[in-house]
């Protein structure tokens, strides 16, 4: 079975384009284009030079050996963390602002929940010299403050989404609807595996530069290219897909994706969408997704603001129903002292969102010799104030 | 022939009214359909609420919001629904988004329509290539004529194909915006109108987005043959509820229909 996208849009029988009319000239745009430009000569030495130059790639495979040696097993970390701005997410814009340059867009939005992806958006933009407007939910932006200050630093506009839930997922509207009033100049630059094809497999793309350097770096490390299994947390899905990528298709690679169960998968506070979720359409994706029985979108909840999205890329609603991914749900507490744990470990303070990937090793076993890889998608500093109320620090 | 094709083939200007199920309260549906076709309007798209309408402005979305709050659902609107065709002719019209579709059952759905009497749908996040790809054998099972839209940046090439598609009539979408954006219709739109209605398309056209009083209604249906009023009548509900019903079609229909 091919866990890729075919070329209909689908994983299996997730994904498509389920957007409207209005906006059709804009994806469409982009579905003739992504491959061929992407595939270009001067467009991949521009990406590569970037990343490597600008976001400081690669980012380093850590053998955690403190770690290990708690849970008896191998562990490495992907260092997502010391890209430059503080995750992965930046793999992902600088790819889609050359993209939007080569087609001629002069106006980026995006949309943002936490403001990690905001930010890592305001930053290609200033890099570049085009006009950045970012959508966020009137609620993040008064619980976000510094990644908000952050984005006007470089230059952006941050307009407050003050519809619906007011929250990632309105942010997401607002951003649609703003590319549907401006159809000609605008380049929208999504933040995660999902909205319409093409997105989810382009952001994979991008994303893919992790398993693309993890191979070489295991081989180095290890002596072989493939780990037992590659492990990463899962909101909309895009460090974990750019952890699978080339994986995907190995099955003697096992693939882990850990989800936020918030307060408890049944406490109606969490936002584990591939326990709770049912196929639906949300940002013009069919996947899984949780909603109410009439089929009204509801809001996830979780500790950590980069995995309460109510739905889950396509490619990983495939990975769960087809059973090639295992999935794991990690509750706030469970995240929290796995932060802590591997701060006092390894000297490296996690983001929330990492945290989930690394709280699984409590209740899932490894053999002595096997080799995890996490992601480590995130730095915790845009995490302090949560970290500090939670443990009194 | 169900009765938008039999209402189509009159020769007049349309006027449709587009309205929110269960708002401003959950039992006004039925009411504003009667008061309504009493008023001459010709046809009806029913507003079945989302929780993420991304094609709409602020009025439709906040009319969304508060008839959730209110209660409705696929499944109360079906109830209101099921004596419709005791009580009124009018060519209805279900416009929504996919999802509660989905989640409903997309055959259970259609069936259900037709039981009522529904004559058409418009899911305007359901694009041709989707409804190709699965949906078109049930639609057309239960004799729903399923509405596409056209954009002021749809290609002829894609008119075409959405025209050969198409069952009932072409929506014509006056600009690239999200409902209830603009006031007033300038020369681009005109345009517009006038390269499209030039294409003579199988079906007829009728335009929605913007046409929001006499004005925008004359010069929509001087190149289409009808027009849809949604976000204009929504916020005169909201300021006067359904008194302002009367007034507010007759407002529009001076001159241009009598």
């Amino acid at each position: 079975m091919n866990y890729n996208v075919d070329p209909s849009g689908y994983y299996g029988q997730y994904g498509g384009a389920f957007i409207p009319e209005m906006l059709y000239p804009n994806v469409e745009e982009l579905r003739q284009n992504y491959l061929q430009i992407t595939s270009e000569e001067s467009f991949k030495n521009d990406f590569h030079q970037l990343l490597k130059d600008y976001v400081g790639r690669p980012t380093p495979l850590y053998f955690a050996k403190r770690f290990s040696e708690k849970y008896n097993t191998k562990v490495y970390l992907k260092r997502e963390d010391l890209c430059h701005t503080g995750a992965h997410k930046v793999n992902n814009t600088i790819g889609q602002i050359l993209l939007a340059k080569r087609l001629g867009k002069t106006r980026i939005i995006a949309e943002t929940g936490a403001g990690q992806h905001g930010v890592a958006t305001a930053t290609v933009c200033a890099l570049m010299g085009l006009e950045c407007i970012v959508y966020m939910g009137e609620v993040d932006i008064k619980r976000q403050a510094p990644n908000v200050a952050r984005m006007k630093m470089l230059g952006a506009k941050v307009v407050p989404a003050k519809s619906g839930s007011r929250t990632l997922k309105d942010a997401t509207n607002e951003a649609i609807r703003d590319w549907i009033n401006h159809p000609v100049d605008t380049h929208y630059i999504i933040g995660s595996v999902v909205g319409p094809h093409p997105y989810p497999d382009m952001v994979a793309r991008f994303q893919s530069v992790i398993s693309e350097e993890v191979k070489k770096q295991l081989l180095e490390k290890e002596q072989r290219e493939n780990p037992d299994y590659v492990v990463a947390c899962v909101g909309g899905g895009s460090n974990a897909a750019g952890i699978y990528y080339h994986y995907l298709n190995q099955p003697e690679v096992g693939i882990i994706a850990v989800e936020a169960a918030g307060k408890g998968i049944y406490t109606g506070e969490s936002a584990a969408t591939s326990v709770l979720g049912r196929t639906g359409i949300i940002h013009g994706s069919k996947t899984l997704l949780m909603q109410t029985p009439d089929g009204q979108i509801t809001e996830p909840y979780s500790i950590s603001a980069g995995l309460d999205y109510p739905g889950v890329g396509p490619m990983h609603a495939n990975l769960y129903t087809s059973g090639r991914g295992e999935f794991i749900s990690i509750t706030d507490d469970e995240a929290m002292q796995a932060g802590l744990e591997l701060s006092q470990l390894e000297g490296i303070i996690p983001a929330i969102e990492s945290s989930h990937a690394l709280a699984i090793f409590k209740e899932r076993k490894f053999q002595e010799k096997e080799v995890i890889v996490i992601n480590l998608s995130g730095r915790g500093d845009k995490d302090l104030n949560t970290y500090i109320d939670y443990f009194n620090l | 022939m169900n009765r938008i094709q039999k209402k189509l083939k009159e020769n007049k200007k349309l006027l449709s009214i587009y309205f929110t199920a269960g708002y401003p309260n959950l039992e006004d549906t039925v009411p504003i359909i009667q008061e309504l076709e009493k008023e001459g309007v010709d046809f009806i798209e029913i507003g079945l609420p989302f929780s993420d309408p991304l094609a709409d402005g602020p009025t439709i979305q906040e009319s969304s919001t508060r008839a959730l709050r209110n209660g409705m659902t696929t499944s109360v609107l079906f109830e209101q629904l099921k004596d419709i065709r005791k009580k009124v002719d009018i060519p209805l019209i279900l416009m929504g988004y996919f999802n509660p579709v989905l989640q409903y059952g997309v055959e259970a759905f259609c069936k259900k329509c037709q039981e009522i009497g529904i004559d058409g749908l418009i899911l305007p996040d359901l694009p041709l290539a989707e409804y190709q790809r699965e949906y078109r054998p049930i639609f057309e099972n239960y004799g729903l004529i399923n509405i596409f839209l056209i954009t002021p940046q749809t290609s002829d090439q894609r008119i075409r194909q959405i025209d050969q598609a198409s069952n009932g009539f072409v929506y014509m979408v006056s600009s690239a915006s999200t409902t209830g954006a603009q006031s007033g219709f300038g020369s681009i739109q005109e345009k517009y109108f006038e390269r499209i209605a030039k294409m003579q398309l199988i079906h007829p056209l009728v335009v929605g987005f913007g046409i929001s009083d006499q004005a925008t209604f004359e010069v929509a249906t001087k190149y289409a043959q009808g027009a849809i009023i949604g976000s204009a009548f929504i916020k005169m509900l909201d300021k006067e509820g359904k008194d302002g019903i009367v007034p507010f079609i007759r407002s529009i229909k001076t001159a241009s229909q009598k």
